[in-house]
């Protein structure tokens, strides 16, 4: 079970880094927990500039604009 | 992962990066100058008469759509490859703890380099600030990033050529800086909102970027499956408009409202402007229709400003960072650049 935060304040961009997620994560048949941040000030805590981010267990892996799909299998990699 | 799959998934451009760029760009030339033949003898093989409405309309619509795509695309490509090393974590370090006036005019154009996605405007903008970047600097640069693209330029370089295009970013830009400064002047610091005043200052800093070529031609891919794949619609939709009215609409009637000799056209353009929500792209089809039938230029070019530049969803978005009276300022600051520009276009043109 991996626990992900999407930090945005609800673009299109960001609904569609948490499709991708819940997508990649049901194809490889791992358990997430996906959780979204959307308000401003507890984006900003994480130091990003740029939405939407990602925050795999505490750890930021991604800001800016829908993550790649190679990236995100890596991030689902067991 | 074993090395089979990773191979598997490389690409041949993503192997081959220059020899794939050649070809690239020699397709694309050669795609370009045989557009104009092209349409010519697919509008004469139709059974309509080309001296026609219809056949000027049709002969229109089958040119100037995959010229405009095209531009789009090259562009979209080319511009990914280079944007692709300006994110907005350098351009911070870029402005940081620069002073104003210099750094108005760096934030401005960095903001049309920097790739930037409207819903970031918050985030970027507290960043800015936190790292000491000054009030007006970050303004100069939030105001340009959306309103000065290569979008907006590509659509007007193809629809009403190089002229247009070079004056849109030269106002554009001035725009910008002038406003940014305004605002820089007029220190408002304390019209943030306290808990953005009250987080800790930060040194910016940003990893050294290492980028392969193949990395470059692949930020390329990416922006134009980003950009080219959402903005097409508005664009058909454009030329579409733009071809309909080819001749069907009578030349001068626009110009009864929005004409030159109509002194309150351009403050109404920006006012209207104002509730529309769009991105450059979304706005080109009504701009297409504007100067098609004899609205100034001057008018027009102020609808657009207004329309991407000034917009209430942005101002409730950025109503959780600043006070009411920074908002008002802003606004203010933009609106009267913008119907400046609008009237100096309709007096010198």
């Amino acid at each position: 079970m991996k626990n992900i935060k999407v930090l945005g304040t609800g673009c299109s961009n960001c609904k569609n880094t948490i499709k991708l997620l819940e997508a990649v994560a049901q194809e490889k048949g791992v358990e997430i927990h996906v959780e979204k941040v959307e308000d401003i000030q507890d984006i900003m805590r994480y130091g990003i500039m740029s939405t939407p981010g990602v925050v795999i267990e505490g750890q930021i892996v991604h800001a800016g604009g829908v993550p790649s799909r190679q990236k995100v299998e890596g991030w689902l990699q067991g | 992962m074993n090395i089979n799959t990773t191979a598997a998934t490389r690409t041949w451009p993503d192997i081959h990066p220059k020899e794939f760029l050649a070809i690239a760009a020699a397709l694309w030339v050669a795609l370009y100058w045989a557009l104009a033949p092209v349409s010519e003898a697919l509008v004469a093989a139709l059974p309509v008469d080309r001296a026609s409405h219809l056949g000027g309309a049709l002969q229109f619509f089958l040119y100037d759509t995959p010229k405009v795509l095209l531009l789009l695309t090259g562009i979209v490509f080319v511009m990914g490859m280079v944007n692709s090393a300006f994110t907005p974590e350098r351009t911070r370090v870029l402005l940081a703890g620069r002073t104003e006036g210099v750094a108005n005019v760096m934030a401005a154009s960095l903001g049309v380099v920097t790739p930037f996605c409207s819903c970031s405007a918050v985030p970027l903008f507290i960043g800015f600030v936190q790292a000491g970047v000054p009030l007006g600097v970050t303004f100069s640069f939030l105001i340009a990033a959306p309103m000065v693209n290569e979008v907006a330029l590509t659509l007007l370089f193809g629809l009403f050529g190089w002229r247009i295009a070079l004056l849109y970013l030269g106002l554009g830009l001035s725009v910008a800086i002038v406003a940014g400064w305004v605002i820089g002047r007029l220190k408002m610091e304390a019209y943030l909102e306290d808990w953005v005043r009250d987080m800790p200052r930060i040194v910016a800093r940003a990893e050294a970027l290492r980028l392969t070529l193949s990395d470059r031609v692949e930020a390329g891919f990416a922006a134009v499956r980003e950009i080219v794949g959402k903005v097409w619609p508005y664009i058909l939709a454009g030329i579409a408009i733009g071809a309909a009215i080819h001749g069907y609409v009578p030349e001068a009637f626009m110009a009864s409202f929005m004409g030159k000799d109509k002194w309150w056209a351009v403050p109404l353009a920006v006012i209207v402007g104002v509730p529309m929500y769009t991105n450059a792209a979304g706005v080109i089809p009504i701009v297409q229709a504007l100067l098609a039938k004899g609205a100034a230029l001057g008018t027009v070019l102020a609808f657009m400003m207004s329309v991407i530049a000034l917009s209430f969803p942005e101002m409730v978005i950025l109503r959780k960072v600043l006070k009411v009276r920074l908002i008002a300022t802003f606004v203010a600051v933009v609106a009267a650049g913008i119907l400046l520009v609008g009237y100096v276009f309709n007096a010198v043109l």
